[in-house]
């Protein structure tokens, strides 16, 4: 373990920005969101990011290939930027355990190339919670905000910020920074006695997820709940942009002017048009898309993925919805009907 | 680093016939770049073939595996990307990538039964694969009964290759029906569920059906009123899909991916999942 004076978290910043691009969550428009580090740039006192770091492996818009058509012949254009390695520094331990989700979508076969490419350029570095709040329920899926994944780790304790390798591009991170001194592995301890202390109280934490698998998809898919649950959905879509393990995508094509750029971007499956094709819907309401993105997440999800819910407990849905309707309302309703 | 090609890169490939079938249903035979088939597929196996700034769409391969030449699409004109192509002149370039899909188990669970092909309208392009791979590799099959229903006679998907090759070839029996009377139609007149019951199939055949929703519906109860179990049935289904690589979640039905654990589906598999389809 190393650690360093929070006094000279600036310095740190400024060491790693020196080696490569640094990403911090820091306050811009009023929100707290993942900027790329410049001098003095400070970190944010929100707990967590508006939007998750998902952004920076799987952005919001993103060029797949470009086409030149002329006549009646096509090109195609390879318009994909190799990137470069990067750090994120600061993201919570739901946002780096939505990574290993998104790497099961996005890294099975066939591998999504744009992704695994962002994965192998990133160095995610963790942060403690130090004051999780109400909003959170991360513990219900078996994270501990005390101690985060990611590459390496961090933990800010009194006056001093404590660091940690958990792979070796992590290692290899750290034992690069000279103004990180060693340090004992239990100087965490009581930092992380604290943070338990507070998640033993959380609201939300002790979510039961008992009954959420395969075996029951079909009494939760017809379970009666759904019409009232989804009843004042406004099919805003704004719980899955905020949400770190939404992946949904479009595929789109814009004439520049100068050829054709194919490219990518973020998609809800609370939109109408989602699955809207010539001859109609299979989703014809409100209540089959909210169902689809509770089911997905809390059903299909697990069912095909060693029982690893596509949640996190970030809460991010929680605290956004204009209607006050989120995943833990879902799945207590839904728990109700497997007991 | 050395950056492998994403799978959401397509190919060129080149349109160099196409086949008016119906008032708006066309056959497009597609080959690459070098003039030869872009790829091989498993009969029920799809592409997605697409225009550069219209539009990219998932195509069932109505070719079969045996035909060393090219891919054949037989569209309808219904969208965005099937208007496009239906307007488009052979010889124009196109883009596609695939196959993708399970396809039907032609090799394995159909090989050796008697098999009973029921198709409605446009669902004849999945199907079709099938049989002309069946008629390719006629010993490892026994009988072949098709059921085809269409609008009229005009909305017969492939109606020479019908008449001038199934309806002349020993083992098939060709059932065709359509659904009102016209003028220069002798043939049987109905919608394909009550003609499935009418002609009263041995209940050993396995079963290969595609159409519109509503056609298997019927179809599906009227094999099941003459004695057929669910797991003698497959089926193929078509949703929205963007990526047909599992990953963009449109075509999601349950725990399932209609574009990578389908589009082909035995219908006892079906009824453990949500009806969204």
């Amino acid at each position: 373990m190393k650690q360093l004076a929070l006094s000279k978290l600036n310095e740190l910043f400024a060491a790693m920005a020196a080696q490569q691009q640094l990403y911090i969550p820091a306050d811009k428009g009023g929100q707290a969101q993942f900027l790329p580090y410049v001098d003095g740039m400070e970190l944010t006192k929100s707990l967590n990011t508006a939007r998750s770091a998902k952004d920076l492996f799987f952005p919001q818009t993103e060029d797949i290939v470009g086409f030149q058509v002329k006549g009646t012949e096509i090109t195609i254009e390879e318009t994909r930027d190799p990137g470069a390695p990067f750090v994120v520094f600061g993201v919570r331990a739901c946002d780096a355990r939505s990574f290993e989700i998104l790497d099961r979508v996005f890294l099975s076969d066939p591998v999504d190339t744009f992704y695994e490419t962002r994965r192998t350029n990133g160095t995610v570095v963790t942060l403690a919670c130090t004051r999780p709040e109400e909003t959170c329920f991360c513990g219900a899926f078996g994270i501990d905000p005390a101690n985060p994944g990611g590459d390496a780790a961090a933990w800010m304790a009194g006056e001093t910020l404590y660091l940690k390798a958990n792979t070796k591009k992590g290692e290899k991170l750290l034992s690069s920074l000279p103004l990180l001194a060693d340090c004992d592995d239990n100087a965490v301890e009581t930092v992380q006695a604290e943070i338990h202390a507070i998640t033993e109280k959380l609201p939300l934490n002790k979510l039961d997820l008992t009954g959420f698998d395969g075996d029951h998809l079909m009494e939760h898919f017809n379970n009666p709940a759904w019409s009232k649950l989804s009843e004042s959905c406004l099919g805003c879509g704004t719980c899955t942009f905020v949400c770190p393990t939404c992946q949904c995508y479009d595929v789109r094509d814009f004439d520049t002017g100068h050829g054709v750029r194919r490219f990518r971007c973020w998609d809800s499956c609370m939109y109408s048009d989602f699955t809207m094709m010539a001859h109609g819907t299979n989703r014809p309401t409100q209540k089959e898309r909210f169902r689809q993105r509770f089911m997905h997440k809390l059903v299909y999800f697990p069912s095909n993925n060693d029982g690893i819910y596509g949640c996190v407990g970030c809460g991010r849905c929680l605290a956004k919805c204009p209607i006050s309707m989120n995943i833990v309302k879902v799945a207590k309703t839904l728990g109700e009907g497997t007991k | 680093m050395t950056m492998r090609k994403d799978p959401l890169i397509p190919m060129i490939g080149v349109v160099t016939d196409i086949r008016m079938d119906t008032p708006d249903v066309k056959t497009f035979r597609v080959v690459g770049l070098d003039g030869k088939k872009p790829f091989e597929h498993i009969p029920g196996q799809c592409a997605m073939l697409s225009m550069p700034g219209i539009g990219e769409a998932l195509f069932s391969i109505t070719s079969s595996p045996t035909n060393e030449d090219y891919l054949e699409f037989s569209i309808k004109k219904c969208g965005c990307v099937t208007t496009w192509l239906h307007e488009m002149e052979p010889g124009r370039q196109v883009t596609l990538r695939g196959p993708y899909g399970n396809g039907f188990p032609v090799d394995t669970e159909l090989k050796g039964k008697d098999l009973l092909i029921i198709a409605g309208g446009i669902g004849l392009a999945p199907v079709r694969s099938v049989i002309n791979y069946v008629r390719a590799n006629r010993a490892n099959y026994g009988t072949l009964d098709i059921v085809y229903g269409s609008r009229s006679k005009e909305d017969l998907v492939d109606y020479a290759e019908i008449i001038d090759e199934w309806c002349k070839e020993d083992g098939i029996n060709v059932h065709l029906t359509i659904d009102r009377e016209q003028e220069d139609w002798d043939g049987h007149v109905g919608f394909v569920p009550n003609y499935v019951k009418e002609l009263n199939f041995d209940t050993s055949k396995t079963v290969v059906m595609c159409g519109p929703p509503i056609m298997i519906k019927f179809t599906l109860a009227g094999l099941e009123e003459l004695g057929f179990r669910r797991d003698q049935v497959y089926t193929t289904f078509e949703l929205k899909m963007k990526c047909a690589l599992g990953k963009c979640g449109r075509c999601n039905i349950g725990d399932k991916y209609v574009c990578k654990d389908g589009p082909v589906f035995r219908l006892d598999q079906m009824s453990e999942l949500p009806d969204e389809y």
